[in-house]
């Protein structure tokens, strides 16, 4: 098995894994993270699609790998995105739920949720 | 089995141990440990499959800012209180995820291993094209010349993350400053590595950004290590998140997009076309768009790490 | 150099498509530094510039019957990015420029700098995201290159998301964060699939696509994931929880973007992926599908818009539904049949008519909320005698909605029922007509309560101008019934060579 195939099966479980944990994992910061997990392993695809591509001129396909580090600020762009978005709910709510009946009152320090 | 067989088998191994620590691990923090840790172990398998640029980013943006964003924001979620708000899911969502999850992966392997072979490639254009650039990093030529359209939509795509993240802020603290990276204030090993490392480190992600143009490197991997030197420093308090409203900041943020813009404009007067470049003198030309866009790039990141404004203006 | 084949070759006045895109990409980052009251006088500025682009291109593709190309940077695919607008791509600019000008004006008086300060949050972030989004829905409708559409989406999410939670309101932020994470579900699933496609053959641009695609195994996990992600960020049943509270709570200007054009925005690329790169996939079986899930959308979301309290909840609902229609010219377009050319008019006219008619109900929503303090339709007792040009405009938008002729709608529902009538496909009318009564059940629900009797008092009387807009709007959906042959002719410009594959 060489490197390329190896390295598209982690690609393959890595996706599964960030699925799981996208889906499961009731805590939004977790499915950023998982988001993550399953955006490297689309980028190791592109990877070893970009190493399959190795002809006279280079080892590699620099196309895929190009659109990898796109991809890799993008995703990062978002994680930002994501997690100011994530903050500002704490410090509205004063918890962070993706439940949608969130009523609007003002965090009580130390009190649990009704 | 040689033994680069062997070793590329234990780092696969290791990246789904990781990774999967990342997705069960308990504690917000360890998860957030963890994915650090992935991200380095991935850029070694970038390395296997020789793509060094791509390992640069990954390891400056995927694994180090991005851990920088989620360890700082983990923390202010934890001093916030109240960080496991959700309950769990219940085991038949977990049966139901756990299938689908094996499903994607078993087709998505699947399919990857019967990947029709003679693997098709741009490799040949792109060698054939290199010369007329003057580049021979094929990658930043990818991403600077054959197809700079993509590159210069995701800085705008940049300019809007911040946007966005600015956007969250209350109304009454616009135009103030985000709150300061670090809480305590500069002492001992902190500010050995604000005076050793950070000097070094801008050299680096100079160095870096320069020779892009030939070698593994560029302007999005110097640009991220010249953001992790002013994180550093901000982290450190030897230098406060600038305020939003200050003009330097906008113009910092948008001179990568905005110079690759004009020059893109300028286009059909140069080399013909919209973002081509004249014969011969592409090279001058792509690295002063790149400049620009380190630039950009170092405002960019940390600002999207510091976030929103807290304070007010007048403070 | 390698010659340029054809069929790859750019054409005159492709120039025109960059343009497009430069400008309001130009006003993003204009706003963005000049600040202040400058981002809405650049945002205002821009709009009748973008408009004007948009008909030269129309005009260009209507006169030579052919798709406008250009490659950028002088290079054609399959290294290079190529831009192409045909038909379909021409009748979408026009409308995103009319319905993000209409918003823009609309929005003036909520987005105003005010007068003591310099520069302050709501508004600048405001103008530079209402740019950023037709940026990226001008990128969509002209892009010839998958990966260069995954940075789109990217774009169009980046604008969407913070727009939804300006107001700063915690139900807002839930409902953005939510949104934010089926988007990127969404865009990560669309970039894996766009992985296996390169991996297959080498390119991701859309006509060498077409021409290289088989029925590989790639290909067809391509095509699910790539269209999983697609229905996600389109909100289409069942992936369509995140819509209602993020279009329903949303600033008005907002959401009429949102409904009438964001969620087009991947619909369209769900289009571009099977009618024109996807096409020699044999079988029917996933057009099938995409019409069935269209289908349940239909019922699902009119069967929850007739039991929402909240006028603006109510008309998210009905986007979930009027989305399902849309997703029944896969069925009814794809193949070759003499009905195919029906359900492309019908599913475009579809698409163009609820974005007019979506628009002009949620502007008119805003007005009413600002003038009764209220969105409560229980509480519109004798509204409409108050503020009668706002609930006619309701009421034309929700002729549109319905079905009732003469709308876009009408005639949107009324090729679609001809073609699954030509196909056989009985279920799709079926369903179209039980659709187009729980229509009629939502619209008379929020019209009938304005219409009797009651002591209304007003807070504020709706200022004319915008009530104007989204009359001006609410008429084009309804003026879109008139549209002649020509029009449908047009929508066929460049989709000739799709269908024509084996």
């Amino acid at each position: 098995m060489n490197v390329s195939s190896l390295a598209g099966l982690v690609g393959a479980a890595l996706v599964g894994l960030g699925l799981y944990g996208l889906i499961v994992n009731p805590q939004p910061l977790r499915k950023i993270l998982a988001f993550n997990l399953i955006g490297s392993g689309a980028f190791l695809v592109f990877g070893i699609v970009a190493r399959r591509g190795a002809a006279a001129a280079f080892p590699f396909d620099p196309v895929p790998q190009a659109m990898v580090i796109t991809g890799i600020v993008v995703a990062f762009a978002a994680s930002a995105l994501a997690v100011a978005l994530i903050l500002r709910l704490q410090e509205e709510t004063g918890k962070v739920t993706l439940d949608p009946d969130v009523p609007s009152k003002p965090p009580v320090t130390g009190a649990s949720n009704p | 089995m040689s033994i680069l067989q062997v070793l590329d088998l234990g780092l696969a191994i290791l990246v789904l141990a990781v990774a999967g620590w990342t997705i069960a691990a308990r504690e917000l923090f360890a998860s957030v440990v963890g994915y650090v840790a992935y991200g380095l172990l991935l850029s070694i398998v970038w390395i296997r499959l020789y793509a060094p640029d791509v390992a640069l980013t990954e390891a400056a943006i995927g694994s180090g800012v991005t851990g920088v964003l989620l360890v700082t924001s983990g923390a202010r979620l934890k001093r916030a209180g109240n960080v496991e708000a959700a309950e769990p899911s219940g085991p038949s969502q977990r049966f139901l995820a756990a299938a689908l999850a094996v499903l994607v992966a078993a087709a998505l392997a699947t399919v990857i291993l019967l990947l029709p072979e003679p693997p098709p490639t741009l490799a040949p254009e792109a060698g054939q094209q290199l010369a007329a650039t003057g580049l021979a990093n094929p990658v930043t030529a990818v991403l600077i010349a054959y197809r700079s359209f993509d590159t210069m939509l995701e800085k705008i795509v940049l300019v809007l993350a911040v946007v966005g993240v600015w956007s969250l802020a209350p109304d009454r603290v616009w135009g103030g400053a985000p709150a300061p990276l670090g809480r305590a204030r500069p002492e001992g090993p902190l500010l050995f590595l604000d005076q050793a490392l950070v000097p070094l480190g801008i050299l680096v992600g100079i160095h870096i950004f320069w020779v892009g143009a030939d070698e593994p490197g560029g302007a999005f991997q110097g640009g991220a290590i010249l953001a992790a030197m002013w994180m550093i420093v901000m982290i450190s308090r030897l230098t406060e998140p600038p305020r939003v409203g200050a003009r330097w900041l906008r113009l910092a943020l948008v001179a990568g997009p905005a110079v690759f813009l004009a020059v893109g404009l300028a286009g059909p007067g140069m080399g013909g076309s919209f973002f081509a470049y004249p014969a011969g003198f592409a090279k001058p030309i792509i690295l002063f768009i790149e400049a620009f866009m380190v630039l950009s790039i170092a405002a960019t990141l940390p600002m999207l790490v510091a976030g929103p404004p807290r304070r007010s203006p007048e403070r | 150099m390698i010659e340029t084949p054809p069929a790859l070759a750019g054409t005159a006045g492709g120039s025109l498509l960059v343009l497009a895109i430069l400008l309001p990409s130009a006003g993003i980052l204009l706003s963005f530094v000049l600040g202040g009251r400058f981002a809405e006088r650049v945002a205002l500025g821009l709009t009748p510039i973008g408009l004007a682009t948009a008909i030269a291109i129309a005009i260009l593709v209507w006169r030579s019957r052919a798709p406008l190309v250009y490659n950028v940077a002088g290079l054609p695919p399959p290294l290079g990015i190529a831009l192409r607008a045909d038909g379909i791509s021409c009748v979408m600019l026009v409308t995103a420029a009319l319905v993000i000008a209409a918003a823009a004006f609309y929005a003036r008086a909520s987005f105003a700098t005010p007068e003591n300060v310099s520069e302050a949050r709501a508004p600048l972030a405001f103008w530079i995201l209402i740019q950023a989004v037709w940026a990226a829905l001008t990128i969509l409708f002209v892009g010839g290159d998958l990966f260069n559409l995954y940075v789109a989406l990217e774009l169009l999410t980046f604008a969407a998301v913070p727009l939804v939670c300006l107001a700063g309101k915690p139900e807002t932020l839930v409902a953005a964060l939510r949104y934010l994470l089926f988007a990127l579900f969404g865009s990560v699933f669309y970039l894996l699939g766009a992985a296996l496609l390169y991996g297959a053959y080498g390119t991701l641009d859309i006509v060498l696509l077409a021409e290289r695609v088989r029925a590989l195994p790639a290909v067809w996990l391509a095509a699910g994931l790539m269209t999983a992600g697609l229905l996600a960020k389109t909100a289409l049943f069942p992936l369509h929880l995140w819509l209602p509270p993020a279009h329903a709570n949303a600033p008005a200007a907002a959401s009429a973007v949102l409904s009438g054009l964001v969620v087009k925005g991947s619909f369209f690329l769900t289009v571009r992926l099977w009618f024109y790169v996807l096409p020699a996939l044999p079988g029917a079986a996933p057009e099938a599908i995409l019409g069935a899930l269209g289908s349940a959308a239909i019922l699902f979301g009119s069967v929850l818009a007739l039991r929402q309290p909240r006028l603006k909840l109510l008309i998210a609902y009905s986007t979930l539904a009027q989305i399902g229609y849309l997703f029944l010219i896969f069925p009814l377009a794809s193949g070759v049949h003499p009905w195919i050319a029906d359900g492309w008019s019908g599913g475009m006219m579809q698409t163009l008519s609820h974005a007019f008619a979506k628009a002009a109900m949620f502007m008119s929503a805003g007005l009413l909320a600002e003038s009764l303090g209220h969105d409560r339709i229980a509480e519109f007792a004798g509204a409409g005698r108050v503020m009668p040009a706002t609930f006619f405009a309701l009421g034309l938008g929700g002729l549109s909605l319905m079905g009732l002729p003469p709308s876009g709608g009408f005639a949107a529902k009324w090729l679609l029922l001809r073609a699954s009538a030509a196909a056989g496909q009985w279920p799709w009318a079926i369903v179209m007509l039980a659709g187009g009564l729980l229509g009629a059940g939502y619209v008379y629900r929020i019209l009938a309560p304005a219409l009797t009797d009651g002591a209304i008092v007003l807070k504020a009387p709706p200022q004319r101008s915008r009530e104007a807009i989204a009359l001006a709007l609410a008429i084009v959906a309804v003026a879109l019934g008139f549209a002649p042959q020509s029009f449908f002719d047009f929508l066929q410009i460049g989709r000739a060579a799709a269908s024509a594959l084996p």
